[in-house]
């Protein structure tokens, strides 16, 4: 499904709400069959870039390429079957089932007359089985756990079928159990099927550990990027975040681990 | 859950059961109201002298009364349920709001402003009375998406806009009504509440006419109701174009009630109440259009069999009564659960 390699890349974009310049001037190129994280401070701009990506937001000036053309001219449909999106803590309607709502993300492969054929039937259910979501295929969402909810959200995403997946800080409000439970099968979704993900993350171990590449973004502008053990330095944490830190290998992955120090732990000298 | 298959040519459908079978009993139902609300008036019939009057054989005199004096009434009730009921599905799906149905966010109160005023300056009456509001009713829907309109609209700006145009239209027309000679306040009153008596042909044909345009439009647009109802970032993300769609299904609902509201009056709560009973019935997580349509249907035909059976009320009346507590479930049930 996702053999051919989707090319997702950005130049010299600005973005703005009203008068306030939340990006500008950012160039960005996503690697293909890879997990980038996005990473940053409150309000630096992070989940507008994705949100743009998604053309979401219309930006003020700049390009969005999604395998070369502009994501803006192309029919929204078509975007639709190349890129997948899933905001932030999308609320789901009362009532809907597991299979009903993962159903729903077929729509950009369906029309008036063709509502289910035998790959949205496919799709649907290779979603259920990877996000081991099938044996709560018939229960309402609104009825399931934080974590099965997000798993089942996700699941919709995975049935549209696209070679290129965003997601708006999938683990907010999950507890550590699910927060490791969804990056996980996050990792699956790429490494088993060849799935392009860009993920906005708030916790930088986490997007350490699980992304191939990083992106820091501080005030509308990407400060740097590249592979997670290369990029993520005390000295870029201090200018990111604003927090003095240590940055030791991680036991368990090797991966860079940020220690924060804070006010009251002087750390070492 | 039922699938239907073709392989030449490349159709399929997903068919619900359940669905399939409320609609159907609801179908039926409504013919036997039809018939029924035929058989009440100053000359008594029964259920088989309106079949076989409707039929067009056995006796003249029963055939003239079915055909020609009763069945403008009882068409007026099955159009303008049907339209109420289809429009409240379309605006609760996509304001995701079971509250903001058309009568509710203003759509039925712009019309009956604007019949009341053409009623004050002597543009009432028939044909005057249909075209007012029609023109209200749109107007009134155009308003509120112009109004809710901030880098796109959202359901919930919808539904609180529309909330205070609906109490903007009411003082208005409390207003017009206050200031009006008194018979020109009695024949707005007669028609403000809603009713049934004295329908003609008039009153039935141009609903049956944009009920045959607009009711296959919002069937089209069905489609992208179900992207829509996941909120409106996940619909665009599924490549549903958000703002034309919603902007096609309002102005379909608004004309459905603006057709309605001027055959019929603007019959309280049927657009609110249709959908949710269609909803629970077919437990569903959105109000089917088709099933909420004839759930419209069977409240406006039952409601105008009842008030012409107790005594002789309007049909708006009736709802009223029967719509308001299942308003206050609603809102019970809103709050219980957090908005």
């Amino acid at each position: 499904m996702t053999s051919d390699a989707p090319s997702l890349r950005v130049e010299q974009l600005r973005v703005a709400y009203d008068d306030r310049v939340v990006i500008d001037g950012l160039d960005l190129d996503i690697p293909p069959g890879r997990i980038t994280a996005i990473v940053g401070a409150n309000a630096c701009g992070k989940s507008t870039l994705l949100r743009t990506l998604a053309r979401l937001i219309t930006p003020r000036a700049g390009t969005v390429h999604l395998d070369g053309r502009s994501i803006h001219d192309l029919p929204t449909r078509q975007v639709a079957q190349r890129l997948g999106i899933l905001p932030q803590s999308p609320v789901t309607p009362e009532g809907m089932t597991v299979a009903d709502l993962v159903s729903r993300g077929r729509a950009p492969h369906q029309t008036w007359w063709r509502q289910w054929s035998t790959s949205d039937e496919e799709a649907v259910r290779d979603a259920l089985l990877a996000t081991t979501m099938i044996d709560l295929a018939e229960r309402p969402v609104d009825q399931l756990s934080g974590g099965q909810r997000q798993r089942a959200w996700i699941a919709m995403a995975v049935a549209q079928g696209t070679p290129v997946l965003l997601l708006d800080e999938p683990t907010t409000y999950l507890d550590l159990a699910h927060q490791i439970d969804v990056l996980d099968l996050v990792v699956d979704l790429n490494r088993l099927e060849g799935r392009t993900v860009v993920m906005v993350l708030h916790d930088l171990p986490q997007a350490c550990r699980y992304a191939d590449h990083v992106i820091a973004m501080k005030a509308g502008k990407i400060v740097a990027s590249g592979r997670p053990s290369e990029v993520i330095t005390e000295e870029l944490v201090e200018l990111v975040f604003g927090v003095r830190c240590q940055v030791a290998p991680d036991p368990v992955s090797g991966t860079p681990m940020v220690i924060p120090i804070g006010r009251h732990h002087p750390g070492p000298a | 859950m039922l699938t239907v298959r073709l392989a030449t040519p490349p159709v399929s459908w997903r068919l619900r059961p359940r669905l399939v079978a409320v609609g159907l009993t609801l179908f039926v139902l409504v013919f036997l109201l039809f018939c029924l609300g035929m058989t009440i008036g100053d000359v008594p019939l029964g259920l088989s002298d309106v079949l076989s009057g409707l039929a067009g054989v056995g006796d003249a005199g029963a055939a003239y009364i079915v055909q020609d004096l009763r069945m403008p009434r009882a068409l007026t009730g099955l159009l303008a349920g049907l339209a109420f009921g289809a429009s409240g599905a379309v605006f609760q799906t996509i304001t995701r709001n079971p509250l903001a149905s058309p009568d509710m966010i203003g759509i039925n109160a712009g019309a009956a402003t604007a019949v009341v005023a053409g009623i004050g300056v002597g543009f009432g009456g028939g044909l005057g009375t249909t075209t007012l509001g029609l023109f209200g009713g749109l107007a009134t829907g155009l308003l509120v998406y112009a109004l809710a309109w901030r880098r796109g609209t959202t359901g919930y700006r919808i539904l609180l806009v529309g909330i205070g145009i609906y109490a903007m239209c009411t003082s208005l027309t409390d207003y017009l009504l206050s200031r009006a000679q008194i018979t020109d306040a009695q024949a707005s009153i007669g028609w403000l509440v809603g009713n049934l008596a004295n329908r003609g042909w008039e009153n039935v044909v141009p609903l049956a006419l944009s009920l045959a345009v607009l009711f296959p439009v919002v069937l089209g647009l069905a489609r992208w109701m179900g992207t829509l109802q996941l909120g409106d970032e996940v619909a665009a993300g599924l490549g549903t174009p958000v703002q034309p769609v919603r902007l096609g299904l309002l102005l379909a609902g608004a004309g459905l009630v603006a057709f309605a509201t001027a055959s019929a009056g603007p019959i309280a709560f049927v657009a609110l109440t249709a959908p949710q009973i269609a909803q629970r019935l077919a437990r569903l997580s959105a109000p089917p259009i088709v099933t909420s349509a004839l759930t419209g249907a069977v409240i406006v035909l039952g409601s105008d069999i009842l008030a012409r059976v107790v005594v002789e009320l309007p049909v708006g009346i009736v709802t009223g009564a029967l719509g308001a507590p299942i308003l206050l479930w609603l809102l019970a049930r809103a709050n219980r659960s957090g908005g």
